[in-house]
């Protein structure tokens, strides 16, 4: 596990080649994934999906919010929809988002986990599943214990994981749950995750 | 191409021995979610493999029906959606007055919250004397608990704010009788309705209709089986019929896009054109 990036100097090799990144948040989500998306430019090429809990209103602002904000394509996925590179999909409230073998999304209303619906865990376990080891997981602030499974289940994959240091986290439990199931790859506070992010694009495309 | 994996291979052939010896077609159910409940289902059989579990379906119909109660999802709550039912109420009810008499099929009706849901609606707008309702789904477990319509004191309140949201015009309390835990509803509610075992995947349309709600079902299919379903619901309907979604569900990856419009395009309400 490491926990510096870049360290002396960027060390590209020992990143993987991965087609999708997926990240979970819960409480202090919204400004933590303004960091870490704040160094991503126009024209980057890896999709990015996002489960942030949030309440169960049926219409949520967060596309909105972070397409002011971000350079990047910002949208809510819809059920059925295929994956395009280079946007980032938000999780719509009160529906858990899937990733099908398809690369298009699907939506359910199974329980709640941790009593979240949207899942961390379930978009993390079906993304795995799709992309195996050309996955890459992020997990950041929160505070219960969604998504914990569902990254270690994408390291047992093979994918690469990331997760905030809970010493920078507004809420710890989310990162240490994570830490107590798996040892990521990485273990970082928001703003080099960020720049982890834009090279994990580089490397790929 | 890689090798299929085990866990999917496995699926495959259960769902394949489903639908050979129980006739019930999950084979163009979205993957994701058949693949977690079947994974959930084997944790509650204590089984290691799907084919354990395909073992002890095939030989067994009672577990057959346990592992259906898996697969298919009762999550439902009575006027969910309170602007969906407002907007029903406001934008449709006025045409629908124009009938003389209705038929509205509630197609996966699951548990019957929505059927309750409704009824009610129809009748503070005058219309449930002149309505059959059909309400089909295909887990005979859930329709017998829709038929008893008895359901958890516990989401009494939540069900009662939706209804307020909806454009409830009465007391909620009227509709049901309190006994311990549970909520009996109001038997006259379901005078007109027929409950009946019913699958978007196999079998056909079995009535012209005027009206018919299909939420929250079809997330769960593939676009080959949501389009088999349109198909369904464009034949059931007569003209200028109204076909009625779940939030986040859509016509626009459709093939039969062009055959509906949206009246209420944000609460996933179409009409036939």
């Amino acid at each position: 596990m490491k926990t510096a990036y870049p360290e002396s100097a960027p060390d590209a090799s020992s990143l993987p080649v991965v087609d999708a990144i997926v990240v979970g948040a819960s409480a202090g989500g919204v400004e933590a994934l303004l960091k870490i998306f704040a160094p991503l430019a126009r024209g980057y090429r890896l999709p990015i999906i996002t489960v942030l809990h949030v309440p169960d209103e049926r219409r949520s602002q967060l596309a909105e919010v972070f397409t002011t904000r971000l350079s990047i394509p910002v949208k809510e996925a819809d059920d059925k929809e295929s994956l395009v590179p280079g946007t980032m999909y938000f999780a719509s409230p009160g529906y858990h988002l899937s990733i099908e073998a398809d690369q298009t999304f699907s939506f359910s209303q199974e329980e709640r986990v941790f009593h979240s619906r949207p899942s961390i865990d379930i978009l993390f376990d079906s993304a795995a599943d799709v992309y195996g080891p050309r996955l890459a997981g992020v997990l950041l602030t929160g505070a219960n214990n969604d998504g914990a499974q569902g990254l270690a289940r994408v390291k047992q994959c093979g994918g690469f994981t990331v997760v905030q240091d809970p010493k920078t986290a507004q809420a710890r439990t989310m990162p240490e749950a994570a830490l107590a199931l798996h040892t990521p790859d990485y273990l970082l506070p928001l703003h080099d995750i960020g720049l982890l992010l834009v090279e994990l694009e580089r490397i790929a495309c | 191409m890689p090798l299929e994996r085990d866990a999917d291979i496995e699926l495959r052939l259960l769902i394949e021995a489903i639908y050979s010896k129980y006739s019930y077609d999950f084979r163009d159910y979205s993957g994701a979610s058949i693949k977690r409940r079947v994974n959930h289902a084997l944790r509650q059989f204590e089984l290691k493999t799907i084919s354990a579990l395909q073992e002890r379906v095939m030989h067994d119909p009672s577990a057959f029906m346990q592992l259906l109660q898996f697969l298919t999802i009762p999550v439902s709550e009575m006027f969910r959606d309170p602007t969906h039912f407002l907007a029903i109420r406001q934008e449709v009810v006025p045409l629908l007055r124009t009938y003389p008499s209705l038929k509205i099929w509630i197609a996966g009706c699951s548990t019957g919250e929505e059927v309750y849901s409704m009824a009610i609606l129809l009748r503070e707008e005058g219309l449930l004397d002149r309505t059959i309702i059909y309400a089909t789904d295909i887990n005979p477990r859930s329709l017998e608990k829709a038929k008893q319509g008895i359901f958890s004191m516990e989401n009494i309140r939540g069900y009662n704010e939706n209804y307020l949201k909806a454009g409830g015009k009465r007391v909620f309390s009227e509709y049901y009788t309190a006994a311990y835990d549970y909520a009996i509803f109001d038997k006259t509610l379901r005078e007109n309705v027929t409950f009946a075992d019913h699958s978007l995947a196999t079998d056909s349309v079995f009535s012209e209709t005027q009206l018919i709600s299909c939420r929250n079902v079809l997330i769960y299919f593939n676009k080959t089986l949501q389009d088999r379903a349109f198909g369904l619901f464009h034949e059931s309907l007569g003209h200028r019929g109204f076909l009625v979604l779940g939030s986040k569900e859509t016509l626009d990856f459709s093939s039969f896009s062009k055959q509906f419009e949206p009246l209420v395009k944000p609460e996933r309400i179409y009409r036939k054109t």
